[in-house]
């Protein structure tokens, strides 16, 4: 048996959370834009799969920044086409 | 205007042969153009259903003249079939993973299912590809036996046969693969991504070939009277004259090896036809040897249809010459030739209030011969939209039907705004919004601290000049793209514009230390400036003459309430500083806007660093830079030329004693070097961590070498004061450096090749003139001698080595990097930050949640801080913080 590496608790990796469907409702709304506008994440990224998100949810990510100290990202998870 | 639309889809799919037999207009038959009348054969390739383009004739299709009609396509039957080469990729992927016999996908519908799981997408989401099947087995849908297909360049497909354990190639004629193609069914195609209603893969094995119309391949007639057709059409011909004699071979039942042999000529037709580029084919060739442009050619690479006339066009309202300097230009003017300025127009509309003004334009006509001329106009457009020429006789004419409603061309003068560009445009300085100054001479004229931007220099740049044509794109022009706008780059919130070379020696030689001068030098200084009064003189000698120090000269042009603290470019970070009190005069103070202590020099002025400037920028604005920047041109040249400046063969002279310290100096380090090797030679050298006893020696010898070098240059700067012009540029920071002194006055140094001494060349030695082995510091590209003293034939070699190497390395960094830049450039040109902070596409998806994730606009910050704090709380308690 081996012990699963969780990437969330390496240094690099920033922090991931899925995001509620009212938070998701709301951040559409603050920059009045589709699920089509937003960035995306495979739903195979390591982050993503040890959070457990699935296809369609979009997922915040919590990065440490140069400039502004803390900066918030949010991605919505897709399925990474082959090739 | 119509209304714009939206395009909803766009469909790719290949040519049927149904569609290009539809969309044909005639078939074409004869391999002929003209006949001896110069007239179109019918049916042949110039026949004139296709289109017309000799003036005068009517198409024979839409009986439109040769302006408006569009040109149709013919079409060409041929007597076999031959492969697409665009498509012989996907005709090999094809061939092989379908049966060849049945033509199913080589998979059963279970693996069918495993591979294509996550098939929920309209196309069969996920494509199928050659990996997907296993090599070397049967059908699962018929049971027949598979055989490998090979694909050989340029088209030739065949199979492999096995028999009695030997290979042997079975050719695969174009007819055979169609057939396999044509046997596919839409089910498994849709699998493979490809949707059979618009693109059945048999349409890639032509059988009938389009004729693109005249109007995309027009003849030329020469000057002595012959036609000279395009390079499609002489391909067409090709195709057409075999097309026939295979068809007549065919009907004549000619034996099977001519058949094969015309068929392979008319694949080779048809591939040059449509790509002459392709490997292992040799592209067919004009009489003169010259390669065909064919269809490929016409769309590929620079010059082709995307990169060359789509994405870059020529452009009317520009001009383009040679750039020469003009420091009395203000840096937001341009000096333009006046034969320029006589060309270029602008357009004014006519109103009640302009007329009369409008009507003197047009009275003075075309013509202009002196500077002093006022200008006058090129054309006067109608308001139907009729262009008249002015010239002549007809100035009093059109000027008195001028009213309201009609537009003046009117040529340039002097305040007039326009486009300056330079090539390659990396940023967005490369194109700035001048106002244009009328000037004798045939070059455009440009103020040197404008260069850094746009990266020029006068060793025969040129440079373009675009006129806006609206109030408008003036308007941006004016308010967006002008010169005092981008002063500051958005790289790095610098200013970027700034004093260069003799703008800083000037400067520099002006303030430093402390000068004294009298009323008629003070004015001789400050004569081009906009300056009324003269401050109190510092000083009064005993005669009774008033003197003005250099300092308050300086002071003259900064703002008043101006407050700073800095070090100068000369400042050599001593351990403790003495501030005001510095013996090289590098502590800069500014209080109340003036200059207390210190040298200005390329920190306070220069383009890149400019702490004056930027300090301006911030507490004035970018209009008060603009002004100090002109000033400060203007009387550094004054300044320089006070004293005048100059450098020559003996500046570079020491005196004996300094010689003859340099020689002691590279004695004691080749001694050092050569104890060393003894060391090392007697296996006594202990070699430093993760590095072996060699390269150990290496490194030892490189840093005594350099230490040697460095002293010498040491040495010479001793003996070679600020007096020297070379260690001037150097200290001030106008051009140079200390290691160019030290090299053309000490010695020039260690040569390397990759941070390495040179180690290459003959057998264990770089040349024949040392021992083999030898470790010597002359041994491996160390020059004793400087450039004054000249070279030894050995250390010229070894420079020439040196030298070359950074040749190859700027060579190959400016192409590598400037191929990273356009693909940079393609990936973000159309970003941009939307008034939500966000940075969008233009469909509007987000890129970057805020931007930069602090939303600080570099140009408005610190040098990476968005607010300047020691820059205010200097300016509020006038001491250094």
């Amino acid at each position: 048996m081996s012990i699963k590496l969780n990437v969330l608790d390496h240094v690099m990796v920033p922090d991931h959370q899925v995001m509620s469907a009212d938070e998701v409702q709301a951040l559409l709304e603050r920059y009045s834009i589709t699920f089509e506008q937003l960035p995306k994440i495979y739903h195979d990224d390591a982050a993503v799969k040890q959070i457990g998100g699935k296809v369609g949810d979009v997922i915040r990510v919590i990065r440490q920044s140069q400039t502004a100290g803390i900066a918030e990202a949010y991605r919505l998870v897709i399925r990474r086409p082959k090739k | 205007m119509p209304s714009p639309k939206r395009i909803g889809k766009i469909t790719f799919g290949l040519l049927s042969p149904k569609e290009i037999r539809t969309m044909s207009v005639r078939k074409i038959i004869w391999a002929d153009t003209y006949d001896d009348d110069g007239f179109p054969y019918p049916q042949g390739l110039m026949d004139l259903a296709l289109g017309v383009i000799d003036p005068g004739l009517r198409c024979k299709t839409c009986d439109q003249k040769a302006a408006d009609c569009p040109g149709h396509f013919g079409h060409i039957e041929l007597a076999k079939p031959v492969i697409h080469v665009g498509y012989t990729r996907l005709i090999r992927k094809l061939l092989r993973v379908t049966c060849r016999s049945c033509g199913r996908l080589l998979l059963s519908p279970d693996e069918i299912q495993k591979v294509s799981l996550t098939a929920d997408d309209e196309l069969g989401g996920e494509v199928l590809t050659e990996k997907d099947i296993k090599k070397e087995r049967a059908c699962p849908h018929c049971g027949e036996l598979q055989l490998k297909v090979n694909f050989e360049k340029p088209t030739t497909f065949s199979e492999v046969l096995l028999e009695e354990g030997r290979k042997s190639e079975h050719k695969l004629t174009p007819a055979d693969i169609r057939a396999r193609l044509e046997r596919i069914p839409p089910s498994d195609l849709r699998l493979l991504g490809i949707n059979p209603d618009v693109a059945r893969p048999e349409w890639t094995v032509l059988t009938v070939l389009p004729v693109p119309p005249v109007t995309m391949r027009p003849s030329i007639i020469l000057e002595n009277g012959q036609r000279s057709e395009d390079d499609l059409t002489h391909k067409l011909v090709d195709i057409i004259r075999i097309n026939q004699r295979f068809k007549e071979n065919q009907d004549a039942g000619a034996p099977q090896l001519i058949i094969e042999d015309l068929w392979e000529l008319l694949q080779y037709h048809v591939t040059t036809y449509l790509d002459n580029e392709v490997a292992g084919c040799p592209p067919a060739r004009h009489r003169s040897g010259r390669p065909l442009k064919t269809l490929s050619q016409r769309l590929k690479g620079k010059d082709g249809r995307f990169r060359g006339s789509l994405s870059g066009k020529r452009v009317n309202f520009s001009a383009r010459t040679v750039i020469s300097p003009n420091p009395n230009l203000s840096v937001t003017e341009v000096g333009v030739p006046l034969s320029i300025a006589v060309e270029m127009t602008v357009p004014v509309r006519v109103t009640t209030h302009n007329l009369e003004e409008m009507r003197e334009f047009v009275l003075r006509g075309p013509e202009r011969r002196t500077l002093r001329d006022p200008c006058g106009a090129n054309y006067v457009i109608r308001p139907d939209k009729r262009r008249l020429r002015l010239g002549g006789d007809n100035l009093e004419t059109i000027a008195e039907q001028l009213e309201p409603g009609y537009t003046v061309e009117r040529q340039l003068r002097d305040g007039d705004i326009v486009l300056f560009n330079r090539q390659p445009s990396l940023h967005r300085m490369s194109i700035m919004a001048h106002r244009i100054k009328v000037m004798d001479g045939k070059t455009f004229r440009l103020n040197p601290a404008v260069c850094p931007p746009y990266n020029a220099d006068f060793d025969g740049d040129e440079m373009n000049l675009h006129v806006p044509q609206t109030e408008e794109a003036r308007a941006e022009a004016a308010i967006l793209i002008a010169v005092q706008e981008n002063i500051l780059s958005p790289r790095f919130g610098g200013p970027i514009i700034g004093g260069i070379h003799d703008h800083i020696s000037g400067i520099f030689m002006l303030t430093h230390d402390l000068r004294w001068f009298t009323k008629s030098e003070v004015l001789y200084l400050l004569k081009y400036g906009e300056i009324d009064h003269l401050p109190e003189p510092g000083r009064i000698d005993e005669d009774g003459t008033p003197r003005w120090s250099n300092k308050q000269v300086f002071s003259m042009i900064l703002p008043s309430d101006l407050n700073m603290v800095f070090r100068a470019s000369s400042c050599v970070n001593c351990d403790e500083c003495r501030h005001v009190d510095c013996e090289r005069d590098a502590y800069v103070r500014i209080v109340d806007g003036q200059l207390v202590s210190g040298t200005v020099d390329k920190k306070a002025i220069g383009a890149f660093d400019g702490a004056i400037l930027n300090r301006i920028i911030r507490r004035f604005g970018m209009d008060r830079a603009s002004r100090f920047i002109d000033d400060v041109t203007k009387l550094s040249i004054r300044a320089i030329m006070i004293d005048g400046f100059s450098f020559g063969i003996d500046d570079e002279d020491l005196s004996r004693t300094e010689h003859g310290q340099i020689e002691e100096e590279l004695a004691r380090a080749k001694d050092d070097v050569e104890r060393r090797i003894r060391i090392f030679e007697e296996g006594q050298l202990e070699p430093m961590p993760g590095r072996t006893p060699e390269e150990t020696l290496e490194m030892q010898i490189m840093q005594v070498l350099g230490k040697a070098r460095d002293r010498t240059g040491e040495i010479a700067g001793r003996h070679l004061g600020l007096g020297n012009s070379a260690v001037l540029m150097a200290v001030s920071g106008a051009r140079g450096s200390m290691l160019n002194l030290t090299q053309m006055a000490g010695c020039i140094g260690q040569q390397s090749v990759r941070g390495e001494r040179i180690m290459r060349g003959y057998e264990e030695r770089t040349l024949p003139h040392y021992r083999r082995r030898d470790r010597g510091a002359d041994a491996h590209g160390f020059i004793l001698h400087s450039y004054k003293e000249g070279l030894s034939p050995t250390e010229f070699f070894f420079h020439a080595i040196g030298g070359r190497e950074g040749l190859v390395d700027t060579a190959v960094r400016t192409s590598q990097s400037g191929y990273l830049q356009r693909r940079l450039i393609n990936a973000l040109q159309d970003l941009k930050v939307a008034y939500d902070g966000t940075v969008r596409t233009t469909m509007g998806r987000i890129i970057q949640y805020h931007y930069g994730e602090d939303g600080t606009d570099p140009m408005k910050g610190s040098f990476g801080d968005p607010v300047d704090v020691k820059g205010i709380v200097e300016s509020v308690l006038k001491e250094e913080v």
